[in-house]
């Protein structure tokens, strides 16, 4: 840590962390909240999102295109989803449980096929810097942020908006809240959800093309480092509302950079533990705001059946 | 009476006089049935898969067979295999009789394992059967509390126990790797952070001149003991009751949060036992090699199973084989470990898909007397 910032290195680190570690919780958050919405658990998203990165590492790598890279993660994404929605529309399947075997299953695969790409270099996604003001190489290096994080800024207040106010965003929210009245409207419920479960998956890998393009920017087997389990942990903490999601990347982002910054300014005698803050958090969060008597507020009415 | 399909092959006296006595008889065949498909399926789209990476899959499948239960030198690699998964899918399977969904096998078995070999120093020099014991208590102690503590969160807070014992597997590790490297550190492990030897002749030894130790005798016994419980006690029964009708459990006086934390404890202290065991007969110690995915393993032991403990018995060996199979995989084939990784998800997916088909096929149907 420099010497000219003093006690500001760490505030100013943990920015940077979070400017770099919450856009990866953005956009699984946003896919699992979308999943969610549509009265379905994902618990696989952990799977995608290792998927999602190792795909957009390799298609990067033979193409030389970023951004071909994040289609391609995308794709993955949207496959994966669909074998949980297909799986998950066959009567008394466990949604929940069978998330812990597509995060499995995405692992064991990416893992598999993703041997081969630890040594060579990938093309990065270009990032835009708006620490150009000022002179402090620690601020210039903080202050760097990738693309993908307007973009999934955008996205989020796209999905608040469609939501609220489109045809599709009723119909995805319906099938959430109550099977028995989108049966009456004439949707197919299985339907929905598996659309809702695919596209989630391809939003929640956009995020891992994140991962291996641009921080950390290679691909290894620890990539994820949980990103993806709390996905469901988020979307709870931001009530299912995809702003709030916003603020949940945030906190979930500083609470992994806390840990970083605070052994670069020499505390180091906990870091293990340092690197449990997030799930903790995530305790916390779900003890706080779970109750036995009444139902989540905010939560799709279908989800509470399975949730609880 | 409706005739069937199925009764127009299997039309037979014997099958129809089994069909008209005994649910039990059905229920096995109906679950051998569906898993044997389930297992087939897997098997089947894992040689896709294998035939994709240019790996002749007839080749991988009889390397996996091979290396898990071609000799006799490979079933005990598969047997000592088998020996954590048999506890550790306990520890899914009995909380799920209460209809919890618990997934923290892993988080109760790197504890029971850490606290089994930290608890031998406490009775230093003490006869082995002494020491045995102590740390199967502070193993057992701390896997049941580990498991209990979600039970509980779900039982007074409506916390959903999937998410939460998901969590607390990292958050476990993160405790395990802190106390393996801090409180609990033997500064002699330089290279690989361990706890303290738990003394070489206080280890578990092998059956007759096998190289299967005596934990895999204790967790058979502990299956048999847990469905004696399931199906022949109050409290077994009172749980399946808990899990399948709540409120008629609770109409009819049961203390239902009483038995799903029982039956929590009791699922994590077996997890927490898997870990003792694996320190006192394999590693002598309690380091990284205790964390390799016993008890995700577990997760899927249990489903195989359908939550039923002397079911554990051959699904843990066979899962077992599938871990002892990957090491010729990998010798013979190249493949690596995430193969068997795949094979295990596709495993997973399928079993747990196939949920689906029970009750589908009507020769599975005990006989209705018109």
């Amino acid at each position: 840590m420099s010497q000219s910032l003093g006690y500001w290195g760490v505030p100013l680190a943990v920015l940077g962390g979070i400017l770099r570690l919450s856009p990866p919780f953005l956009f699984v958050s946003l896919g699992e909240c979308l999943t969610e919405k549509s009265g379905r658990i994902n618990l696989g998203q952990e799977g995608t999102l290792v998927m999602g990165a190792m795909s957009a590492y390799g298609i990067s790598y033979l193409s030389g295109s970023p951004w071909l890279g994040v289609l391609a993660a995308g794709a993955v994404g949207f496959i994966l989803g669909s074998i949980h929605g297909w799986f998950c529309s066959r009567p008394r399947v466990n949604d929940i449980a069978l998330g812990i075997a597509m995060m499995f299953l995405g692992e064991g695969l990416a893992f598999y096929l993703g041997r081969g790409l630890i040594q060579p270099q990938a093309a990065q996604l270009a990032s835009v810097n708006l620490g150009w003001w000022s002179h402090q190489p620690e601020i210039v290096a903080a202050l760097k942020i990738n693309i993908l994080l307007p973009v999934g800024l955008a996205l989020a207040v796209i999905m608040w908006w469609a939501f609220r106010y489109t045809r599709w965003g009723m119909i995805v929210r319906l099938a959430g809240e109550s099977t028995d009245a989108s049966r009456a409207m004439g949707y197919s419920i299985n339907t929905i959800r598996f659309l809702a479960t695919a596209i989630g998956g391809f939003i929640a890998a956009i995020g891992g093309a994140f991962l291996s393009l641009y921080y950390p920017g290679s691909w290894n087997d620890n990539i994820s480092s949980g990103q993806g389990l709390m996905a469901v942990a988020l979307v709870i903490f931001a009530r299912w509302n995809p702003i709030n999601c916003i603020y949940a990347a945030v906190i979930f982002g500083g609470a992994k950079a806390i840990g970083p910054a605070l052994q670069a300014a020499g505390y180091s005698s906990y870091t293990y533990l340092m690197n449990a803050a997030p799930y903790v958090l995530t305790m916390v969060i779900m003890i706080i705001t779970c109750s036995r008597t009444r139902a989540w507020v905010g939560a799709p009415a279908e989800l509470g059946a399975s949730l609880r | 009476m409706r005739i069937s399909q199925g009764q127009l092959w299997l039309n037979f006296p014997m099958v129809n006089a089994v069909r008209a006595r005994s649910g039990f008889l059905l229920r096995l065949a109906e679950s051998l049935t569906i898993t044997g498909a389930a297992l087939l399926a897997s098997v089947m789209v894992f040689s896709i898969f294998v035939a994709i990476m240019k790996v002749n899959p007839l080749q991988a499948l009889y390397a996996m067979y091979l290396g898990a239960f071609g000799t006799s030198f490979s079933w005990q690699v598969t047997l000592v295999k088998a020996s954590p998964l048999l506890l550790t899918g306990l520890c899914t399977a009995l909380p799920m009789r209460t209809g919890l969904i618990v997934i923290g096998g892993e988080g109760a078995f790197v504890l029971g394992g850490l606290f089994a070999a930290e608890a031998a120093h406490f009775v230093p020099g003490a006869p082995t059967i002494i020491v045995w014991l102590v740390m199967a208590a502070a193993g057992c102690l701390v896997g049941g509390i580990w498991i209990m503590i979600p039970a509980a969160l779900r039982v007074y807070r409506g916390v959903n126990e999937t998410i939460s014992t998901l969590l607390m597997n990292y958050i476990a590790i993160a405790i395990f790797n802190q106390l393996v490297e801090g409180l609990f550190h033997d500064p002699n492990s330089l290279n690989n952070p361990s706890t303290y030897s738990i003394g070489d002749n206080n280890m578990i030894g092998d059956i007759g001149n096998s190289q299967v130790h005596w934990g895999l005798i204790v967790g058979m016994g502990v299956c048999v003991l847990a469905w004696i419980l399931v199906h022949h006690t109050t409290l077994g029964f009172s749980a399946d009751l808990a899990g399948g009708n709540p409120k008629a459990a609770r109409l009819s006086g049961i203390r239902i949060n009483r038995v799903i934390l029982w039956f929590a404890f009791l699922g994590g202290a077996c997890a927490g036992l898997a870990g003792m065991i694996q320190v006192a007969a394999v590693q002598e110690r309690a380091n990284d090699g205790l964390n390799v995915g016993y008890g995700y393993a577990g997760i899927l032991v249990a489903f195989m199973a359908r939550q039923d403990p002397l079911a554990i018995i051959p699904v843990a060996v066979l899962l077992g084989g599938v871990h002892a199979g990957k090491i010729l995989l990998a010798t013979q084939l190249g493949l690596p470990n995430s193969a068997a990784l795949v094979f295990q998800g596709l495993l997973f997916l399928f079993i747990l898909g196939a949920e689906t088909l029970y009750g589908r096929f009507s020769i599975f149907q005990p006989q209705v007397r018109t």
